[in-house]
């Protein structure tokens, strides 16, 4: 892991917002601090981002898309259709 | 456990004002204001031109008396040299003597500041295009402003004020200047007191935000504290008018049928679920607009 010193030039934020950023992740077992050498990124993290991120996937992309077609009229069949489509196109 | 430190060891702080005012010919510059600079962090402060920002630097730097209690590294700063030598100013308007070319206001800085690196001043002249032999009163406004950048860094002077740094300076400079800034803390942690009216630019630099509208300070709070604090809210007026219930609203801002309202308090975790509902689009708020909307700018018509 680059250090808070490292993280708050490359964005150009103060360091006490860097560190509490790292802070955030350290708390939420991505990170993990070893005495005297620095941050790692914790064994399992990736997976554990990933189920973080899985479990949103319906509130946070899903459900705006089915909003955004009920209001332009867009069925759910037809939504489907459409993903169907893009998905194939990949 | 350290978890903000950053390791830091235990915050004490720079400088404090206690209940101080200050009047000018019957004219009430600051009103009662009270404000700790902690040690070590980037502390901005913010607000209108003549809201007192300048006045408040002066009187923390012992240019001017005002009534009430100001203590810089513990001591009363007026003609105290003690506490002046750790003191660095870049006021907005630095006078020099009309011989001065850009290498004498450097000399004269060396002699001035203890922690003076003069390798260091040397390269940020270079790096700010400052021409080492060209008259100051020859410099235009940016560059004057680029030659008080490079007096406050290379003092390294345990606390450094700039007023309005930024004046005429281009945005390369501009973002030259917060890069140094930023690597000369990380490496020489040390306190800095920074004035602007370009809040969106600086809001990323600063830990400590404090806001100050008429001589009053309205806002005195931690950086990231500040951009969760406020929520925008916008959509049909009705749909508007419920979320906004029982909420403290900053300010509305109606077009037709849609308004737009800033809330305090920032989002409550059922908020995403409660705007979806009511058809609600919800955006953070800007450091800058939540500035401007405390001030009451907005509402005197005299946005910038």
């Amino acid at each position: 892991m680059p250090s808070t010193t490292e993280l708050a030039a490359f964005h150009r934020i103060n360091p006490a917002t860097a560190a509490k950023g790292v802070h955030q992740l350290v708390a939420d077992g991505v990170l993990h601090k070893r005495r005297g050498i620095g941050m790692f990124v914790s064994t399992g993290a990736r997976d554990r981002l990933l189920d973080r991120r899985r479990s949103r996937f319906a509130s946070e992309f899903v459900q705006p898309l089915v909003d955004e077609a009920r209001k332009l009229g867009i069925d759910v069949e037809e939504l489907k259709t459409m993903i169907d489509k893009t998905g194939d196109g990949r | 456990m350290n978890v903000v430190g950053v390791g830091r060891g235990e915050t004490s702080n720079v400088a404090e004002v206690r209940g101080v005012t200050k009047t000018y010919g019957g004219q009430t510059v600051l009103d009662d204001v009270s404000l700790t600079v902690a040690e070590n962090t980037i502390h901005g402060l913010l607000g209108h031109n003549g809201a007192g920002k300048t006045t408040l630097m002066r009187v923390l730097t012992g240019r001017v008396f005002a009534h009430g209690d100001v203590r810089v590294f513990g001591e009363a700063p007026v003609e105290n040299d003690g506490v002046l030598g750790r003191v660095c100013f870049v006021g907005e308007d630095q006078r020099y003597p009309d011989h001065y070319q850009v290498r004498h206001v450097l000399e004269a800085a060396a002699l001035l500041f203890r922690t003076w690196d003069a390798a260091y001043a040397d390269a940020l002249a270079t790096d700010f295009a400052l021409p080492a032999r060209r008259g100051v009163r020859k410099l235009s406004r940016g560059m004057r402003s680029a030659l008080g950048i490079v007096v406050g860094l290379a003092s390294r002077a345990p606390l450094t004020l700039f007023d309005e740094p930024h004046l005429g300076l281009d945005a390369a400079f501009r973002q030259l200047f917060h890069d140094r800034l930023l690597a000369e803390y990380a490496e020489h942690p040390r306190t800095i007191l920074l004035s602007t009216h370009l809040i969106d630019e600086v809001g990323d630099l600063l830990e400590r935000v404090t806001v100050i509208d008429a001589g009053r300070i309205v806002i005195d709070d931690d950086a990231d504290d500040l951009r969760a604090r406020a929520v925008s809210v916008s959509g049909p007026v009705a749909a508007v008018d419920s979320f906004t219930e029982g909420r403290e609203v900053l300010q509305v801002e109606r077009l037709t049928s849609v308004s737009r309202a800033t809330v305090a308090g920032g989002r409550r975790p059922d908020d995403t679920e409660l705007a979806r509902h009511l058809g609600v689009e919800l955006e953070p708020v800007s450091l800058q607009d939540l500035v401007v909307r405390t001030t009451g700018h907005s509402r005197r018509g005299a946005l910038r």
